[in-house]
């Protein structure tokens, strides 16, 4: 199938364009035609994050006329494991600007235009409107859905990827004879069974792999040409190497793109996710310690028992000589701990941990407390030397 | 039969990307499975029992809700994959 962009007609390329892509004009699967068509086509990326960065900017040297760009958020230093569209003079500014100039610098044809703004169902179809093909990079369950109605609702593809630690997938939703997001997955998880941040992590490479994959469907697209990954799934194992491919059918009974659809409008997909929620999250619920009480108590010699709730790789990193016991092995190991004795449990950020007290109050532990924001809490406001990751 | 474990369930799977358990039907797959992993109940199963809608599993390449869901007869060489929704894009969430 092809998408087939307004202005493509009236396309001409420039002897410095012709030069420029003279790799792609060689092949009779591009040729003038096809580069005509990239150069009139308008590609809505949401997100200039993981993903967002290979995909942009392998988009802006095939030479994509128009990319827009969905982010509101700022370069982080953490970031440049992984987001290469963005360098390390970049931290502390918007991703918007740091993509553009990046963008500008691998193809100055391309024409850039920015959304600083979070993606919501009062601005999603308007932004849709004007790109032929949406390419998904976000973060998270409620825009997924929503980037997935909106695509559905505008009748604009969804070039999608995700990913989690060292797998990810891949596939093209909501054309009009294929699937699209529900019907794949009718419901997102509730909130407390996602495994959080803290503990995910991502191989820094494989936003990479992924992104690149929905560059290459997002060409295809455009050009018409080749198998797009519609009706099928890619699911990518970068520690194996294993690329498989599932099935994904379309649901006649789909509630958005079925026959007879009873979402016709965006919803309020915060909500959407979040009633699903059967589990409130557990740091909410138990005793916690604040960094600066709990330095000042053991300065001043008590006995407290710090329980160490982290991967044995996290301690090597840094830690408060608390007694190890990672959050998985803590039902096997729990006859380690003696319960008569105060307790202070602590992780990274504070989540782990609090699962930890809870699983020990459970437990019949009364002496127990969550060390609110954990070991980069303290380093923030205890001892700045600790290293934060 | 094989099933392939997913990387956010592995935790409840004692680390493990791969499963052996007999079994004639996927039902009894998963039945082998979680007898085995207590703790993978919770993310397979909503308390009253059935299959959670944001994981999805695959007879070999096909999603089982197309062919006879937990009563698909499973034969020697089948691959049961447990296919979970993620949503990272940059890396997780903020």
């Amino acid at each position: 199938m092809a998408i087939v962009a307004e202005n493509v007609q009236s396309a001409t390329l420039s002897n410095e364009e012709v030069l420029r892509y003279s790799r792609h004009l060689i092949m009779p699967e591009v040729g003038m035609e096809g580069q005509f068509k990239l150069k009139a086509a308008k590609v809505l990326c949401i997100g200039a994050g993981g993903l967002g960065s290979p995909l942009a900017m392998y988009l802006a040297a095939a030479g994509v006329g128009t990319l827009g760009i969905v982010d509101f958020d700022v370069v982080d230093f953490t970031n440049l494991q992984r987001q290469i569209i963005h360098s390390t003079e970049d931290v502390g500014r918007k991703k918007l600007d740091s993509a553009e100039e990046s963008i500008r610098g691998i193809n100055p044809f391309v024409a850039v235009r920015k959304f600083e703004t979070k993606l919501t169902s009062d601005n999603a179809l308007s932004i849709f409107r004007d790109f032929d093909v949406i390419v998904d990079g976000t973060d998270n369950f409620p825009t997924r859905y929503l980037v997935n109605d909106a695509c559905v609702l505008s009748g604009k593809p969804n070039v999608y990827g995700s990913i989690f630690r060292f797998e990810g997938q891949a596939s093209v939703l909501a054309t009009k004879e294929g699937p699209c997001y529900r019907c794949w997955y009718p419901e997102p998880p509730p909130p407390g069974l996602v495994p959080s941040c803290a503990e995910g992590g991502v191989l820094g490479i494989l936003p990479g792999l992924v992104g690149v994959i929905q560059a290459t469907e997002t060409v295809k697209l455009i050009l018409g040409k080749g198998e797009p990954l519609i009706g099928r799934v890619l699911l990518v194992d970068a520690l194996g190497m294993k690329f498989r491919e599932l099935r994904l059918r379309k649901n006649p009974d789909c509630p958005v793109c079925g026959a007879h659809p009873t979402i016709t409008k965006l919803i309020d997909y915060q909500q959407f996710c979040g009633i699903r929620g059967e589990e409130a999250p557990v740091t909410t619920k138990v005793p916690e310690i604040q960094v600066e009480e709990l330095k000042q108590r053991l300065d001043a010699g008590e006995d407290i028992f710090i329980l160490d709730v982290r991967e044995p790789h996290e301690y090597q990193i840094c830690n408060l000589n608390g007694y190890l016991i990672p959050l998985g092995d803590l039902p096997k190991r729990v006859h380690e701990l003696d319960s008569s004795r105060e307790i202070v449990a602590h992780c990274r950020s504070g989540v782990r941990s609090a699962k930890a007290v809870d699983f020990l109050r459970q437990a019949g532990f009364r002496k127990v407390k969550n060390l609110a924001g954990g070991v980069l809490a303290w380093s923030d406001r205890v001892d700045p030397k600790m290293p934060k990751y | 039969m094989k099933i392939l474990i997913p990387t956010p369930l592995r935790q409840y799977a004692a680390k493990k990307d791969t499963v052996e358990v007999p079994a004639k039907t996927v039902g009894e797959a998963l039945s082998g499975l979680t007898s085995q992993y207590s703790e993978l109940r919770r993310h397979l199963y909503t308390d009253d029992g059935k299959l959670r809608a944001f994981v999805n599993l695959y007879l070999n390449d096909e999603d089982i809700r197309y062919l006879q869901k937990e009563n698909t007869p499973v034969r020697d060489g089948d691959t049961l994959s447990i296919v979970p929704s993620i949503a990272g894009g940059c890396c997780c969430s903020r």
